[in-house]
């Protein structure tokens, strides 16, 4: 029990030294986020040891990948990480696009922005709520949940789904915005501004909040690089890295024009766009505390870009442009692009023989990477850190185990 | 009632006994029962209120007041099943031993004045340890599921009682300093009067005290935030991860029940018990004795006030749960070991001073005079006699009378 006081639980005192335990979290577990099976080795509420099991959501999509035309397998990506669908299907699409020299229109580039946007405050909010979740708060989960369900009915009027989007597609997008669209987009960011400030309210500054994620599962920038942790999880360690901004030119060629100021914190300070509450006393760069809080910020930062992409989509004269045929053929070779997705940066390869079938797809997850780094930040925590600390690399299975 | 019984219908005293116990019990038992239906429904309502959603709407009504009953249908009718290697016996004898022991704990529990089922002389004493006894439920629970996960729960649980007991005890020993008394009843009736007389407004120490009592109250019916045993997120559902059905709701019962009887003893150790905020009673000239309807009148009210006292302590833990975080084990240890113990004691010694330096409180005329306190450690006949006079003639009792009385007592 001396050890559960210390202030620094990683230190483990051997004074009392019980059985070790082995325990299963998942793969039925509330907080292990679909399918993780994570081993833990306990003393007692002390973890020693946990080990991540994954390849319980695995659906050989890359296989499938190599069957399909290209655009058939963006159904596929969807399945990846579907609570950010339409990033996922970007992803591919532009891989795709970077193999052949395609550019979409100056329309369709911006209503990429616009929707992918859209898509990542979706995610981060889930992100967000399900961490509340983790931490056995129930409510800001829901009222997650309940912005989101805004989000998806304005992605079901443009594209008949709400889930699994397949909207963003090569060589385009597969319809256009339907009239009204964007008023009613505009009146959904007016009334979810404000909301951002009960979630701070209820977790990002509330005491029990900021006892349980600050100084936990402290990640050092070092770590995180070594690790190839990317997206939300690299820029809480302080690491200033957005693919977005450091991306492939084809991929920042998108977001030319937009303004937006990269979430990490840069000399002991986060961007100051907007009012957000001081970062705790107790909080370390690197630790969960940072990591939700970047999510946080970001949503901001995408709320931002979904106004600028709207103004400069109905600026907009030219058509859309049509998407690419489905048997349209690749030129032979190969390309890799990463792009940056809610959880992190999502890689695509695509090599091909000149068909249009791949000869070979492939998908680098950030879930992955970020998961790798779990057995790292949880080694000496309590039982109770251990869900604070994977909720707050924020992994989605479908992403993982694809 | 025995009285009654012995009395008029003549029967023997044994019998009457028995008869008065089981009325009693099985009163006590509703209470904790219909209790219970009520509050899940509450909570479900009020969860569903808070959270944006309607929460039950169909069954029986608009407003879903069955559902509870829907539930317990529910759970009679599941299969009942037991892990391999439980401990048979302990695994099912565990919801009981929870369950009995927040059902005793209401044995003495006064819900109006002689609205007890037993008055005990060491009433608050009674309460506090049986309801203690709740927690070897939970241990055997988790100790005989054969799961690794309800062993955790059960292992928080220890870690946790030791830690909420001891501010927990601390608390309720003010008002028992104060009232001079350990019967629940004597205390309760001690704050009879203006609201101004109850233990919360008694001095600032016990305010803060009151607030004290009320974390360690949460803590020790393990809701949320210091429902580690369960946490859900960590322990899938705690110490009783493996229960299902009716022993599952023994379990639920219990919490529910014990969640009401905390709430009634924060109501009766600080908030006067069955007396309302104002004395109507005494204002309209109703008192004991003015004749059969006013008695029965007063004591209706009486228990209303205490219910909804309670109830009202029971609705602020649903609302805590529903937006709070939980805490770590170790934090729930340095809450309540590291801050609440040395709190509790300081309150303690600063109310016993203020007792000492300001026996009148601050304002006299609003505060019961001092010779009221201090009497009835033991209520002999004489002594009870005494309070209920205190009682029906509330503030209208000078401070001459009061300094006669105090002589009196002196001199006896």
């Amino acid at each position: 029990m001396a050890s559960m006081v210390d202030d620094d639980p990683r230190i483990i005192e051997f004074d009392v030294r019980t059985d070790e335990m082995l325990v299963n979290m998942g793969p039925q577990h509330p907080s292990t986020h679909g399918v993780l099976r994570l081993v833990l080795r306990t003393d007692g509420e002390v973890v020693s040891e946990v080990e991540p099991h994954i390849g319980y959501l695995h659906r050989c999509a890359e296989k499938i990948g190599e069957n399909l035309t290209h655009r058939q397998f963006i159904p596929y990506t969807d399945r990846m990480d579907y609570l950010a669908a339409m990033n996922m299907n970007l992803g591919w699409a532009l891989v795709v696009e970077k193999l052949m020299k395609y550019q979409v229109s100056e329309k369709a580039r911006h209503l990429r922005v616009l929707i992918t946007e859209l898509n990542r405050i979706g995610s981060h909010l889930v992100g967000m709520g399900a961490y509340g979740l983790d931490l056995g708060t129930f409510s800001p989960f829901l009222y997650a949940f309940r912005e989101r369900e805004k989000i998806l009915d304005l992605f079901e009027e443009a594209c008949g789904a709400r889930l699994t989007y397949s909207y963003i597609t090569v060589g385009g997008l597969t319809a256009d915005l339907p009239p009204g669209w964007l008023q009613r987009c505009e009146a959904f960011l007016g009334q979810f501004e404000p909301i951002i400030k009960e979630y701070h309210a209820l977790l990002t500054t509330n005491a029990i909040f900021v006892k349980r994620t600050a100084n936990i599962g402290v990640m050092s920038p070092d770590l995180a690089i070594e690790y190839g942790c990317s997206g939300p999880v690299l820029r809480g360690s302080g690491v200033d890295q957005d693919m977005r901004r450091d991306g492939e030119a084809i991929y920042t060629a998108m977001y030319e024009g937009y303004a937006f100021e990269v979430a990490v914190m840069k000399d002991g300070q986060y961007p100051r766009d907007r009012e957000y509450p001081a970062v705790p006393a107790d909080a370390v760069l690197g630790d969960c505390w940072h990591r939700f809080f970047v999510r946080m910020l970001e949503v901001v930062q995408s709320m931002d870009l979904v106004r600028q992409a709207m103004d400069r989509y109905s600026a907009c004269n030219g058509p859309l442009g049509e998407p690419l045929k489905l048997t349209e053929k690749m030129p032979a070779g190969d390309a890799y692009l990463e792009t940056e997705c809610p959880k992190g940066q999502m890689g695509f390869y695509i090599v091909s023989d000149g068909s249009a079938i791949p000869w070979r797809a492939r998908a680098r997850s950030s879930s992955f990477s970020n998961l790798a780094v779990a057995h790292e930040l949880c080694r000496g925590c309590l039982i109770a850190d251990v869900p604070a600390i994977v909720g707050s690399l924020d992994i989605v299975m479908g992403e993982i185990d694809r | 009632m025995a009285d009654f019984l012995i009395n008029t219908l003549g029967l023997p005293a044994w019998l009457a006994w028995t008869v008065a116990a089981v009325v009693a019990a099985v009163l006590i038992l509703h209470v904790i029962a219909g209790g219970a239906l009520v509050f899940i429904w509450a909570e479900r309502k009020i969860a569903g209120r808070i959270q944006d959603r309607l929460g039950p709407t169909r069954t029986g009504g608009k407003f879903g007041w069955l559902q509870s009953l829907a539930d317990g249908i529910k759970l009679l009718a599941k299969e009942d099943l037991m892990p391999d290697g439980a401990d048979g016996m302990l695994f099912r004898i565990a919801p009981y031993v929870s369950f009995c022991a927040s059902f005793c704990a209401f044995i003495c529990l006064p819900f109006a004045f002689d609205v007890v089922g037993q008055r005990l002389n060491v009433g608050v004493f009674f309460v506090i340890a049986v309801l203690g006894l709740e927690v070897f439920g939970v241990i055997l629970a988790g100790y005989a599921s054969a799961s690794k996960w309800s062993l955790f729960g059960a292992m928080r649980e220890a870690a946790q009682v030791v830690s909420y007991e001891v501010p927990l005890g601390m608390c309720v020993v003010v008002p028992v300093m104060l009232a001079g008394s350990m019967d629940l009843v004597t205390i309760a009736e001690k704050q009879a009067g203006w609201f101004t007389n109850w233990f919360l407004f008694h001095d600032p120490f016990t305010f803060v005290v009151f607030w004290i009592y009320v974390t360690c109250a949460v803590a020790s019916v393990n809701r949320a935030p210091f429902d580690l045993a369960e946490a859900e997120s960590e322990l899938v559902a705690g110490f009783h991860t493996e229960y299902s059905g009716l022993r599952w709701s023994f379990f639920f019962m219990a919490e529910y029940g014990s969640m009401f009887l905390v709430s009634a003893l924060a109501a009766l150790l600080f908030m006067g018990g069955w007396n309302g905020p104002i004395p109507v009673a005494t204002l309209l000239g109703l008192s004991e004795g003015t004749g059969d309807t006013a008695h029965y009148l007063v004591r209706l009210v009486g228990l209303a006030n205490l219910i909804g006292k309670a109830t009202l302590g029971v609705l602020m833990m649903m609302w805590i749960r529903w937006t709070l975080p939980r805490l770590r084990i170790d934090q729930v240890m340095t809450t309540c070991l590291k801050y609440c113990t040395p709190l509790a004691a300081a309150m303690f010694l600063g109310a016993m001073l203020w007792q000492i330096a300001l026996p009148g409180g601050l304002v006299p005329v609003l505060h019961r005079p001092a010779a009221e306190i201090r009497e009835g450690w033991l209520p002999g006949p004489g002594g009870e006699v005494r309070a209920r006079d205190a009682v029906s003639t509330g503030d209208a009792v000078s401070t001459g009378d009061a300094v006669a009385a105090k002589v009196a007592q002196v001199g006896s």
